[in-house]
């Protein structure tokens, strides 16, 4: 069991106040413990954890460029193999660099099975950049390249499954996780390291500069996304899901209705057709992973 | 012992006696030698090091990133378009200071595609902060890869490098060469020293973003590491002459100069028939010469001052384009700042792009027009197609 007194992500970085990506960078060390290599892409928590001469990592870590994470961390563990060196290895990297521009990568490593995990904290926008849609942002979204409009809903597409794919490379463990849970990122950090093999963990993270919420509400917001069924906890053993959270489900406008990419949504009128559209993906999500009680 | 070898086996059996841990490269023609008879080296348990197949040269040197910040000793090898789809990453490997050493099997640009020889390839990434060499021979290129680890691994260095030798002109072609033995080599480029790596037991980041506070002054220290190399090469290769009784340690090499009075300037393995070109010119008394660039970067331009400034025309063979420059050559116009003697008149000469011979007949062209001051200008071009 990881000791979750330790702290390996130090407080005094530059990331802002009710930051999600920040509490999931804290939870994923505790569940990797001490002997963690972490790789990061290019991103909001690259740079909020580490400028230059100040970082906030306690345990080794390097950032190459946005989209080759999981290719230097293939680098390092075969390193590592050939020194007889056993430090875990953990890429810890945003939606735009798993989703978008390091998918090839990503694929490469995980095809070759390099006993990697590799953890992607998806705030579902390029929110360092100044909230450009990426792949990973859900439907209807309004960002600054996908701005709801007069004759624009915001973002047209549906969230990418990236779990799916990275469990259809033959990957022996793909998770979801939330910041609202933090016990539960420790528990599939831990988990996932301690498996051979290239491991996929995706922590759902709320951006509250991003998605226009107020910073106290980044965990209840991040709870209401598995409440309504929007995002689904669970675990895949071989492709096979095991463990689902389940939830007595809410109706989506919960989680819709307090979050500013959405309001076009609401105001000036609600606009029932698109947010029937939103139902049926947290009815779809509900259906597969059989997540109601 | 001499064994008639093709470059590109040279090569890999350099990389061998260089106890690489971790090679990781993408195929790609004319390269492609080269890590095939490393990944048979492995296979057949010759060398003792890991192969990573990646999917991409991008990754490939990703993944030599990442293996050299862990501690170990890195090796890829490219050209071309793989060579330019790695950019990104060469200038990030340089900017972390990683020793890696990378073989170039110099390949022309697309489009059009060509899979054929010039030099655009690696010139084109002269500025990216990589040491470069070039090789005329399968001799140099083969003992070139054992100095450039020692000079890249060197602390007061720690840049990476490019070899470069011509593809197909040299990569595929057959030579009489001596790898050097073993145990020599041991005792030359000892076990990798890294200055320092990711180490659980020693956590430190690797990469951190610089603000405009900061920035400026580690591109002053790269800089101030790729002067230093300039010297740290000349040691190195005078360590290499006294082991191995052959010396690489000049970042630039004279042929037939001292009483010449055009120069010809070249880098790689056209050298060789520049010099042919020259035994044929001097028997009609043209007194020409050869100054050929083995070290590109750091670029020797205080050698080339001396060696060419008792000439009163320098003819520079470029194969490699500058679009839109003045001169049309991207080494025409070092040269000419180097030289800085407007007595002296430097000229480029574009050609044997995508792979045109390069003939002795085009080496006479090329100083008949020297001559008659016409240059910066295409050489060698088929006007019956234009």
């Amino acid at each position: 069991m990881a000791d979750t007194s330790v702290e390996l992500f130090e407080p005094g970085h530059r990331a802002c106040g009710g930051c999600g990506p920040a509490l999931a960078a804290r939870h994923i060390l505790k569940g990797s413990g001490p002997d963690t290599i972490v790789v990061a892409s290019t991103g909001c928590m690259e740079v909020f954890s580490t400028p230059y001469p100040e970082s906030a990592w306690k345990v080794p870590w390097i950032h190459s460029l946005f989209e080759n994470a999981a290719a230097v961390a293939s680098g390092i563990e075969v390193a590592l193999k050939k020194q007889g060196r056993k430090e875990h290895i953990v890429c810890i990297c945003g939606d735009g660099a798993t989703f978008d521009i390091g998918t090839m990568c990503i694929s490469g490593a995980f095809e070759r099975g390099h006993n990697i995990t590799y953890v992607c904290y998806d705030n579902e926008a390029y929110m360092n950049t100044g909230i450009q849609r990426s792949g990973a942002t859900p439907y209807d979204a309004s960002t600054t390249t996908s701005p709801a409009g007069s004759a624009s809903h915001g973002n047209r597409t549906q969230k990418k499954d990236m779990p799916a794919i990275l469990a259809a490379h033959g990957a022996p463990y793909v998770a979801t996780a939330s910041i609202a849970y933090p016990n539960d990122i420790v528990k599939k950090v831990e988990r996932a390291v301690n498996i051979p093999g290239a491991c996929y963990i995706q922590i759902h993270a709320p951006c509250y500069t991003g998605w226009g919420f107020e910073g106290a509400r980044t965990i209840d917001v991040a709870k209401l996304a598995i409440q309504t069924g929007l995002w689904v906890n669970y675990e895949m053993v071989d492709g096979d899901v095991e463990k689902v959270k389940k939830v007595k489900r809410k109706p989506v406008d919960e989680y819709l209705a307090e979050q500013k990419r959405f309001r076009h949504l609401f105001k000036p009128k609600r606009n029932d057709e698109e947010i029937a559209k939103i139902q049926a993906i947290a009815d779809r999500n509900a259906a597969n992973f059989g997540i109601d009680i | 012992m001499l064994q008639v070898l093709e470059g590109s086996i040279a090569v890999a059996e350099a990389v061998k006696v260089c106890k690489v841990d971790v090679i990781s490269a993408y195929p790609i023609t004319p390269q492609t030698h080269i890590v095939e008879k490393l990944a048979e080296m492995v296979a057949e348990g010759e060398i003792d090091s890991e192969y990573i197949c990646v999917e991409s040269e991008f990754s490939a040197l990703s993944a030599c990133l990442g293996a050299s910040a862990a501690g170990s000793r890195v090796y890829s090898a490219t050209s071309s378009q793989g060579l330019i789809l790695m950019a990104e990453v060469c200038f990030n490997v340089a900017g972390m200071r990683q020793p890696v050493v990378m073989t170039i099997a110099n390949r022309a640009m697309g489009a059009p595609l060509s899979i054929w020889n010039d030099q655009q390839d690696s010139l084109t990434l002269r500025d990216s902060g990589w040491i470069q060499v070039y090789a005329e021979d399968v001799q140099e290129v083969t003992d070139l890869h054992i100095i450039a680890y020692k000079v890249c691994e060197d602390h007061r260095v720690l840049l990476p490098a490019f070899v470069c030798f011509d593809g197909f002109v040299l990569s595929h072609t057959y030579e009489p060469v001596e790898i050097p033995d073993q145990g020599l080599v041991d005792k030359y480029l000892p076990a990798y020293n890294p200055y320092n790596m990711l180490d659980a037991k020693q956590p430190l980041s690797m990469g951190m973003y610089a603000t405009p506070d900061y920035y400026h002054e580690f591109r002053y220290e790269h800089e101030m590491a790729m002067q230093r190399a300039a010297g740290v090469w000349r040691e190195a290769g005078a360590e290499f002459a006294k082991i191995f009784s052959r010396d690489y340690s000049q970042a630039v090499e004279g042929y037939r100069l001292e009483d010449a009075d055009i120069a010809l300037v070249a880098l790689g393995s056209v050298c060789g028939t520049i010099k042919d070109a020259i035994d044929e010119m001097r028997n009609d008394g043209l007194k020409v010469g050869l100054l050929k660039i083995r070290v590109y970067r750091p670029f020797p331009a205080d050698d080339i001052k001396k060696a060419l400034s008792g000439m009163k025309k320098v003819a520079v063979v470029e194969k490699n384009l500058s679009s839109g420059s003045r001169m049309l050559g991207i080494v025409g116009l070092e040269v000419k700042d180097a030289i800085n003697d407007s007595s002296i008149s430097v000229l480029s000469y574009v050609t044997g792009l995508g792979g045109r011979d390069i003939r002795k007949s085009d080496i006479r062209k090329i100083v008949n027009a020297c001559n008659e001051g016409k240059g910066n200008m295409f050489s060698g071009l088929r006007e019956e197609i234009l």
